[in-house]
């Protein structure tokens, strides 16, 4: 009966504390279009499964008058729960509690979790909406930040760190997303960047819209630091939900296994891709006419379109695909492109997801801008993320494997298990055109008839080196199939995969060109 | 997503043309322009907090031309080699962009 009195006194301080900045501060919340932190954190996990942690928290800030100040829960909610019955860590920064700021407390909070995620194995989801460091707090707020970067980079390959962007992040705080797995963004909520418009105004006199600067397309088409566009935070959580079917909760597990399903009959590999190698056509076509349900979950949508990567599922099991795509830039690999793979393939290799490769791609990126951007570092970070990678790895040449980059798009080279070829691959250093115009110089300037001269070495080169024969007959290509068969190699040569133990030498870690 | 076909243009590579759909970032990268020795341009913006030199005076490498308020930074900017000044493009409290020709050189 005693009880009872305590019972209502913790209910009352829960019910207070859950209000997190109070009726005002959720109302402007609501007019930004944006969800509280407490909405976000069950609109991710399953009904009724959260479980808050440290909500009795408080800020320790003694100056500039902030020790008169209550800040429920220190401005982050943290907690477990599940997600499709499986056990997962989440935070979400409370931008009503004095704008979400981190103090010294809010930074513990979310290193508590994060120690709890890494010690028991389960993903970790980041909700970021604050205003940045609590300067009121001092050096104790960068060490927040500080204490959160190392723990981002601990946990980095060995639980799926998720980060969603959901209002400003702005500053150091930037840099938390940056070390995770996946950053999900929302148009016109997500704003991210280091230094912001008025800093960029007052140094560098360029004016600029913090959208403009920072917003959620930006990031997911220019900058490449985001993995997920979504129009709304409803989306942004669908899309949370459906990345997490495809990966495995710690790198010590598989990703879990779906029954198997057939491509959609639609999905007719054979009339997706033209004959003629000078024409485009969407690779995704291709990924789907060989996916379960002709599903394909394709990751940096925005970002460097001539590289395609995301997940799909061959049999059950998850794939992780990389496919050049002419249908951009002709599929040439560049900076970025390179930059986008590498990063999705170590990925795939931290996680135990085999990796598929589509190629069709006609060489690297010619340009002052591209040389001097570092295409050789960016390019090099495709050749180590291949050569380093141990989990399964099948290539299918479509088209076009020309010069280095057929060496980079896995090729048996470089440590691929299976290389299938289409019977319309062409395989050689160059194509046939740049090609006949260098052997066979001397023969066409000196020929009567140059044009014609030009396009019979053009022809004699295409017939002699454009084709999978020539590789095949070196053994580089394990086996030239027909584009109906595509899907039934690749079930077989997965299954043939799945216990497949492939080592490098012991050490420390490597020095990947990044 | 759907795409229009007419969008498809040439994209010559290796001396092969491929048709095919260009991205934002590929048509807004920027034209590379060889250096111009003449020129002494601004890597950063900033404000002028002083200028040394005038029109046709004659500088010796590695003196100081102008000092620049630049990222909360004094930056003196030094004569690149011998020469005479041409024409001085700034004044003392200017604020000037990011590639604006401060100085040019005879």
């Amino acid at each position: 009966m005693s009880f009872k009195r305590n019972i209502l006194e913790l209910r009352k301080r829960k019910k207070e504390a859950q209000q997190g900045g109070g009726e005002k501060a959720i109302e402007k919340q609501v007019a930004m279009g944006k969800k509280t932190a407490r909405e976000r954190v069950k609109a991710i996990l399953d009904e009724n499964s959260f479980h808050e942690y440290d909500l009795f928290v408080e800020h320790t800030g003694r100056d500039f008058d902030m020790d008169k100040k209550i800040l429920h829960g220190d401005g982050v909610i943290i907690g477990t729960g599940t997600m499709y019955g499986q056990p997962v860590a989440i935070y979400a920064q409370d931008f009503t509690v004095f704008g979400g700021s981190l103090g010294l407390m809010h930074a513990r909070k979310i290193t508590k979790i994060m120690d709890h995620a890494l010690k028991m194995r389960v993903p970790l989801i980041g909700i970021n909406d604050s205003g940045g460091a609590r300067i009121q707090e001092g050096v104790n707020s960068l060490a927040g930040y500080g204490e959160i970067f190392y723990r981002n980079t601990n946990a980095s390959g060995v639980i799926p760190q998720i980060s969603v962007i959901l209002g400003p992040c702005a500053g150091g705080a930037v840099y938390s997303p940056a070390l995770t797995d996946f950053v999900f963004v929302v148009e016109n909520i997500s704003k991210m960047f280091i230094t912001g418009p008025g800093v960029i105004k007052s140094v560098l006199g360029e004016e600029i819209s913090m959208e403009e600067l920072g917003g959620a397309m930006v990031h997911s088409e220019i900058s490449g630091n985001a993995h997920f566009f979504a129009k709304s935070e409803d989306e942004c959580f669908e899309q949370i939900k459906k990345l997490i079917t495809f990966i495995p909760w710690n790198n010590a597990q598989k990703a879990l296994r779906f029954p198997a399903a057939e491509p959609l009959a639609s999905a007719n590999i054979e009339e997706i891709v033209p004959n003629d190698p000078h024409l485009p056509y969407d690779i995704r076509d291709v990924i789907r006419a060989v996916t379960d349900n002709s599903d394909f979950f394709e990751i940096m949508e925005y970002f460097a379109r001539n590289i395609v990567i995301g997940f799909g599922r061959i049999d059950g099991n998850t794939v992780g695909f990389v496919a050049n795509q002419p249908m951009y830039l002709a599929g040439v690999l560049d900076c970025d492109s390179s930059d986008k793979a590498a990063r999705f393939i170590r990925y795939c290799d931290a996680f135990n997801i085999p990796i598929v490769t589509l190629e069709d791609m006609p060489g690297y990126l010619p340009g002052v801008d591209q040389e001097h951007a570092g295409v050789i570092r960016h390019g090099a970070k495709l050749l180590y993320a291949y050569s380093e990678a141990t989990v399964p790895r099948v290539t299918v040449i479509i088209r076009k494997a020309y010069g280095g980059g057929y060496i980079a798009m896995n090729s048996r080279h470089l440590g691929a298990d299976f290389v299938f070829a289409w019977p319309t691959a062409e395989i050689a250093v160059m194509g046939p055109e740049g090609a006949a115009n260098i052997i066979f110089k001397k023969e066409i300037d000196e020929s009567e008839n140059p044009e014609e001269t030009r396009k019979q070495k053009i022809q004699e080169y295409k017939d002699k080196f454009a084709n999978p024969f020539v590789a095949a007959s070196k053994g580089y290509i394990d086996e030239v199939i027909e584009p109906l068969e595509t899907r039934a190699r690749l079930i077989h040569s997965l299954e043939v995969s799945a216990s497949k133990v492939d080592t490098r030498p012991l050490r420390k870690h490597g020095i990947p060109p990044f | 997503m759907t795409v229009n076909e007419k969008e498809f243009r040439p994209f010559l590579l290796d001396q092969v043309s491929y048709l095919t759909l260009t991205t934002k970032k590929f048509e807004n990268r920027k034209k590379w322009q060889p250096s111009k020795p003449k020129e002494i341009c601004s890597i950063i913006p900033g404000s002028v907090i002083e200028v040394l030199v005038t029109s046709g005076q004659k500088v010796k490498s590695g003196e100081v031309l102008l000092t620049l308020d630049s990222m909360k930074m004094h930056t003196k900017i030094e004569m690149p080699y011998d020469g005479v000044i041409k024409d001085v493009c700034l004044a003392k409290g200017d604020r000037i962009p990011k590639n604006f020709i401060m100085i040019t050189i005879k």
